[in-house]
């Protein structure tokens, strides 16, 4: 059974609806029981990293998440739940992430004829031998809506993108698995992801 | 690299499509679900679902349509038509809808565009414009409720508003070229699309190959709509998104 995070956040149902579409049972808690039993978790979410923090740490869900990575459970952090895992976004300047990863999350800079947010499909330079990109070819189109990105020193990057500049768009880094894009909203290649999520 | 978006549009009306399908071995051409599943497969990058139903239970129906659709596709949508408060975006965008649009109510009051932004985010707020060309032929104006009531508003200036106040999105149609088949706006389209810091999505006078090409070369748009065209299979879009390709335009093939 896969625990998707409930805080309070946007896109919830639709990352259900994706995964009860590949035949994964899946339960939308907040509950730390729950997750922390759970065979794999998911962290969703669409809307501002500031605001998501409060509500991680005011329901005591960051300390529920930090138990679940530790434990070694499968995690997964899809676009803002990408960003939260690292160490704090341009969005909320001074309010610390989960921290789980190095890496801080950055604002697209303005550049005349790119417009902000990043709104599409964008192909992804994938790193070989990913869990994630399991069967997946290089240069697939997925779905972004964002306009902050993430830039990485650790090794963990699963694919790469770009726009503006070359940003990392998914990372691998044991149990913790994330993408920036919208695997939910990325056709047959992003129910391939969540598939191969699903299967590790 | 970022790809131009090509988006089949549905008219729905009491749950179903209201104009010709033509895809075949779909058993039922009018349900939206399997109309927008055969888009999907055909390559569409979003698809559009302009919702006219009228009677009273309007909005029970659109939820219902957003919960079939969004079980069953797994790429972008964006649900308007008669949408008028905060509680239509809260219902529509929790049923699984990626972005709503809204054309009347932001024109009566622009600050709905600020409080969706505010509650739900911008990428999720399309502000939709029916814009015509004026008799004297400098600018063009801003109607509402389809078309009907000319507001006596510049488009480009209403563009910037909705812009500056929240909006993610314009969907931009010209009631000029719409039904022309003679092509998109180009003027109009890249006008707005200059002065907007956000993707702009071209409606309006779709008839060939050729006018996608232009109006997200020369145009400035993001991303084409159609609706007839797609419908009536007259243009597939595996085939223009080849072409596409062939002419230099990143698009996901």
């Amino acid at each position: 059974m896969i625990a998707i995070v409930d805080y309070g956040a946007g896109n919830i149902r639709s990352v259900e609806k994706a995964f009860r579409f590949i035949s994964e049972e899946t339960t939308v808690t907040s509950d730390e029981k729950t997750i922390l039993s759970a065979e794999k978790v998911v962290l969703p979410g669409v809307g501002a990293f500031g605001d998501a923090m409060q509500k991680l740490n005011e329901s005591g869900l960051t300390g529920t998440i930090k138990k679940v990575v530790e434990k070694g459970t499968p995690f997964f952090g899809i676009c803002l739940g990408l960003q939260l895992l690292f160490e704090g976004s341009d969005e909320a300047p001074g309010v610390p992430g989960l921290g789980l990863i190095k890496g801080y999350i950055h604002r697209f800079p303005d550049t005349p004829g790119f417009k902000i947010p990043e709104i599409g499909w964008n192909s992804l330079k994938i790193t070989p031998g990913t869990k994630l990109f399991k069967g997946i070819e290089d240069g697939a189109f997925v779905y972004f809506v964002h306009s902050y990105y993430l830039n990485t020193p650790e090794p963990v990057v699963a694919a790469k993108c770009n726009y503006i500049l070359d940003f990392h768009a998914a990372v691998e880094k044991d149990n913790i698995f994330a993408c920036q894009f919208h695997p939910e909203k990325s056709g047959s290649v992003g129910l391939e992801i969540l598939k191969n999520f699903a299967a590790v | 690299m970022l790809t131009k978006r090509i988006i089949p549009c549905l008219d729905i009306k009491d749950g179903r499509v209201v104009k010709g399908i033509n895809f075949v071995n779909l058993r039922d051409a009018g349900d939206p679900v399997e109309t927008a599943s055969a888009y999907d497969r055909a390559g569409a990058d979003e698809l559009v679902f302009l919702d006219i139903t009228a009677s009273s239970d309007a909005r029970e129906i659109k939820a219902d349509l957003v919960r079939k659709i969004s079980e069953a596709i797994f790429i972008p949508f964006t649900v308007g038509g008669g949408i008028r408060t905060i509680d239509d975006f809260k219902v529509i965008l929790r049923e699984g809808a990626d972005k709503v649009a809204v054309n009347s109510a932001a024109i009566m009051d622009p600050d709905l565009i600020a409080r969706a932004a505010d509650k739900f985010g911008s990428q999720c707020v399309v502000v939709a414009i029916d814009a015509k060309r004026r008799p004297d032929g400098k600018g063009w104006n801003i109607f509402k409720n389809g078309g009907r009531i000319d507001m006596g508003i510049d488009a480009v200036e209403w563009a910037e508003k909705a812009y500056r106040l929240g909006a993610g999105e314009i969907l931009l149609t010209s009631m000029d070229c719409d039904g022309t088949k003679d092509g998109y706006d180009m003027e109009l389209t890249r006008t707005i699309s200059e002065r907007v810091g956000i993707p702009v999505i071209a409606s309006g006078g779709a008839g060939k190959k050729e006018h996608f090409r232009d109006v997200l070369t020369d145009g400035k748009a993001d991303a084409a709509l159609a609706a007839t065209l797609f419908h009536y299979k007259e243009l597939e879009i595996s085939d223009l998104k080849k072409y596409l390709s062939d002419e230099g335009i990143p698009v996901r093939i």
